[in-house]
């Protein structure tokens, strides 16, 4: 009847799991019983889980990405834990097999369901008002990649608590990987949630690619669109191309478990490089995906705050799409010592070392953006600070790793660990909080609180640099990456100051909620009046903070690059009094994103626990509800020309 | 369906002087099937994975039974033969569709679905065969990439045979809206996709085979 599960999929025997499973249990009643007391399911429903508004999915993908950078940082401080009391004859407090489970959800969690959700949630919300537009290309899907991506992120969560996750890293290589080696349940945990999510980030590719390409405002030629629209198109081409393979490489490595195919096998003529090969042909592609958008937000907010056009824009759109075109050709330089021979690892070294130069020059594009600017130094400005020094020492390190023979000394040690915290830290989360505090007045209409923002800065700041730089050292010391114990005692007072760094950064963790709520209570004070609080270039701030549903009451008429900085030169008489409102039809809510995501969690909990039955019904219910779907023909409301004027002329909006 | 249509914002300008890139949002009709295109070329990386783990793993028989002796071309050839026809059939279809005849409709997605399902049919036959011979997917690594990339192929068609049936139910239900027929065409886009990535297939396992 139920598969594989019993009862003793609870960890009853197990304590810290336990306590970690009934702490979010609790957490998660709470929530729930905190939105039932105050009545707020009405307006959840009808404002934000059926919402296919682009800036309210943007939102909750950073709401999702924020909650789980919770979860995966518990783990990174229970690992720094373990690492700081485990040397000599020690074991520390955590049991090989759960240590495992640690690491693995750590890097899923992260990558997955904090880094990639958090992008996805920015692009969401700005590249439609930066391209002058009311929504994305497909409103309805996008909700429906919302709700997938949140449905992966519960079978995550679900395996804390019934069953166990995977012990096989973030990347699940095989053999490791196969029944015969991992016969639990983690690893379907793992695949299934990863299946789920990865359908709702392909189908957001697509929507925001065909978005950025067929939906501009008029007059947004290619060459006027902000960098940050750019990045965003490259990254989203490169989900296109990328998440695919990551589909079919999942697909089979399922088949193996599940029938006993084999693809990756020891036995029958398997290959288990394959594998490794298939899954940074996406891999690598993915760091991309994560960075370009980090990149095109730091690229808006030195711009803004330097009070600059951005220097070299044609070089920097070339330079993006070399690295989106590039990307695909460096996966090797993952497993250099896989043993390809010398050409072939030549090869990629090369153009290892190549797609460096690309990125070099957007940071001397951002360094001339700041020469000779009125700069500003505002919270925003400080992450990109922040990340143009951390970002070049992690750059110069993977340059290093570049270089086969350094890397067959390097491979797999903590050094390699202390280089992608360094670019995806560095990078990508540092452009997570600079996007965070530079759109935060726009889609709520106040400020984040300053003096808060620089502390967290700092904290984040700091806490990086004394976690692992360590790490560097250690791992040119031979410490080796997801090691429970080790034997060297003379590795432990770094693996002291590595845990410290954890903890300067878990301050910056507490702050940020600190933050958010004292910005909250102090709401009136920091209230964004004009729409424009940063002196802003690009057009999201032309409409009124927070915008309205349909973003722009005419569609504005471009005339050049940063269109709402000329415009505000122009001191031009505002374009909706030269043009008359006109009623528009904006997309109405739809519950097909939420109902889809119930029964995928439903399939996916299914095949985790091989309860066929149940998978045919979650199955069923996806398709009844895209048949429901496909015979619904009233999709969209028409806002009559008198509401537009009423909203987008309130007090305090630009003129 | 020409660019200069596509602009849906009325212009007093001459659409001529302004550059492709600057005349605003694109219709949904363009807009829908750009959306498809890229889902068809994500599903065509999809393949290509697939294509590439057979290439790896195609000489890996394991001792078991290899390609060469286990194809039955004609058998093939014939499967072929059907799902080209469908091709034909299906564009037949969509010039119905654009012409908005109901009934013209009908009768080249009937012949559509008749010769998809001989297809599916015949692989699933093939399938069979081949697992009845004890030459199942679990017996080799060739064996399972063969059964995984004829067998996503084989998948890919009987989903647009369930396609099909839905559409035809929404020309009975819905008329031709034209929410109906863009979908209509974008049946049309992937039901040729699918023809493409079959002669990759037909190309590279069965003739490759030797």
């Amino acid at each position: 009847m139920f598969g594989k599960l019993t009862w003793s999929a609870i960890p009853l025997d197990q304590p810290i799991p336990l306590a970690a499973s009934a702490l979010v249990m609790l957490a998660g009643l709470a929530v729930l019983g905190l939105i039932t007391w105050k009545r707020l399911w009405p307006y959840l429903w009808k404002e934000w889980i059926t919402s296919v508004d682009h800036k309210r999915i943007g939102v909750m993908y950073i709401v999702l990405a924020l909650v789980m950078l919770l979860r995966g940082f518990v783990d990174a401080l229970m690992m720094r834990t373990q690492l700081a009391l485990a040397a000599g004859g020690a074991q520390g407090y955590l049991p090989p097999e759960h240590y495992d489970q640690i690491f693995s959800a750590h890097g899923t969690i992260m990558i997955f369901f904090v880094a990639m959700t958090f992008m996805v949630g920015l692009m969401n919300f700005a590249v439609p008002l930066q391209l002058g537009i009311r929504d994305v290309a497909f409103p309805v899907l996008n909700s429906i990649s919302f709700w997938l991506t949140a449905a992966g992120v519960l079978l995550v969560n679900l395996s804390l608590v019934v069953g166990e996750f995977a012990k096989t890293g973030w990347l699940a290589y095989p053999p490791l990987s196969e029944l015969a080696y991992s016969p639990g349940v983690g690893v379907d945990y793992y695949l299934w949630s990863l299946q789920i999510s990865g359908v709702g980030s392909l189908l957001s590719g697509i929507n925001l690619t065909t978005t950025i390409l067929k939906m501009r405002a008029p007059g947004m030629g290619y060459m006027r669109m902000p960098v940050f629209c750019w990045t965003a198109l490259a990254s989203n081409l490169l989900i296109i191309a990328a998440f695919p393979i990551l589909t079919a490489t999942f697909a089979m490595l399922l088949l193996d478990r599940y029938l006993g195919f084999h693809f990756f096998t020891n036995e029958l003529g398997g290959n288990a490089m394959m594998y490794i090969n298939l899954i940074w042909a996406w891999g690598h592609p993915e760091v991309y995906i994560l960075i370009l958008p980090a990149f095109g937000v730091f690229s808006e907010v030195i711009a803004t705050f330097s009070e600059k056009p951005v220097f070299g824009y044609r070089s920097m759109v070339l330079a993006t799409m070399a690295i989106c075109v590039l990307s695909f050709m460096v996966w090797l330089h993952h497993f250099f010592t896989m043993g390809a021979g010398a050409d072939v690892n030549g090869f990629f070294g090369i153009m290892t070392m190549i797609i460096a130069v690309p990125t070099g020059v957007k940071i001397f594009n951002w360094l001339f953006t700041l020469y000779g600017g009125q700069i500003r130094f505002g919270v925003p400005l400080y992450w990109a600070l922040g990340f143009m020094v951390t970002f070049v020492v992690g750059g110069m390190t993977g340059v290093l790793l570049a270089i086969p023979p350094v890397d067959f000394v390097t491979h797999n040690s903590l050094f390699l660990v202390a280089h992608f915290h360094n670019v995806i830290i560095g990078g990508v989360l540092f452009g997570a909080f600079a996007g965070y505090t530079y759109w935060f007045p726009k889609a709520f209409g106040f400020r984040l609180h300053e003096g808060l923002g620089k502390a967290i800065f700092w904290c984040w700041f700091v806490g990086f640099y004394l976690a692992f730089m360590p790490l560097y050292a250690l791992g040119l010391m031979g410490a080796t990456r997801r090691m429970q114990h080790y034997p060297e005692t003379e590795w432990q007072p770094l693996m002291i100051v590595a845990l410290i760094g954890a903890l300067v950064i878990a301050g910056g963790i507490v702050l940020a909620i600190v933050q958010l709520v004292v910005s909250i209570r102090q709401r009136d004070a920091s209230r964004d009046e004009t729409g424009d609080p940063w002196n802003g270039r690009t057009l999201e701030w032309s409409l009124p903070s927070p915008a309205p549903a349909w973003n722009f009451a005419v569609l504005p008429e471009v005339e050049g690059r940063d269109a709402f900085w000329a415009e505000k030169h122009r001191a031009r008489t505002q374009q909706s009094e030269s043009r008359p409102l006109t009623p528009i039809e904006i997309p109405r809510n739809s519950m097909i994103g939420v109902v889809i995501a119930f029964f995928a969690v439903i399939l996916g909990f299914a095949l985790v626990w091989h309860i066929w039955w149940m998978a045919t019904a979650g199955l069923g219910g996806i398709v009844a509800a895209g048949l429901a779907r496909a015979w619904t023909t009233a999709t969209s409301d028409e806002i009559p020309a008198a509401e537009l004027a009423d909203t987008s002329h309130r007090e305090g909006a630009p003129a | 369906m020409t660019a200069i249509a596509a602009s849906s914002v009325p212009r007093e300008m001459d659409a001529g002087d302004v550059p492709l890139s600057q005349r605003g949002p694109a219709s949904p009709e363009i807009v829908v099937r750009f959306g498809f295109w890229l889902f068809l070329l994500s599903d065509i990386v999809i393949f290509a994975a697939l294509f590439a783990a057979y290439a790896v793993l195609s000489k890996e028989t394991a001792g078991g039974p290899s390609g060469a002796q286990l194809f039955d071309r004609t058998h093939t050839l014939i499967e072929t033969g059907c799902l080209l026809a469908s091709s034909f059939t299906c564009g037949m279809m969509s010039l119905a569709v654009e012409r908005l005849q109901k009934m013209a409709i009908y009768l080249w997605a009937g012949v559509t679905f008749a010769l998809g399902l001989a297809f599916v049919l015949m692989e699933i036959f093939e399938f069979s065969r081949m697992v009845a011979e004890g030459a199942g997917p679990t017996h080799s690594a060739f064996l399972s990439a063969f059964f995984t990339l004829v067998g996503t192929h084989g998948l890919h068609v009987t989903i647009g045979l369930c396609w099909l049936v839905v559409m035809a139910a929404q020309v009975g239900t819905l008329g031709l809206r034209p929410m109906v027929m863009r979908r209509l065409l974008c049946f049309g886009l992937f039901w040729h996709a699918l023809d493409i990535v079959w002669i990759g297939v037909f190309t590279i396992v069965y003739l490759g085979a030797g």
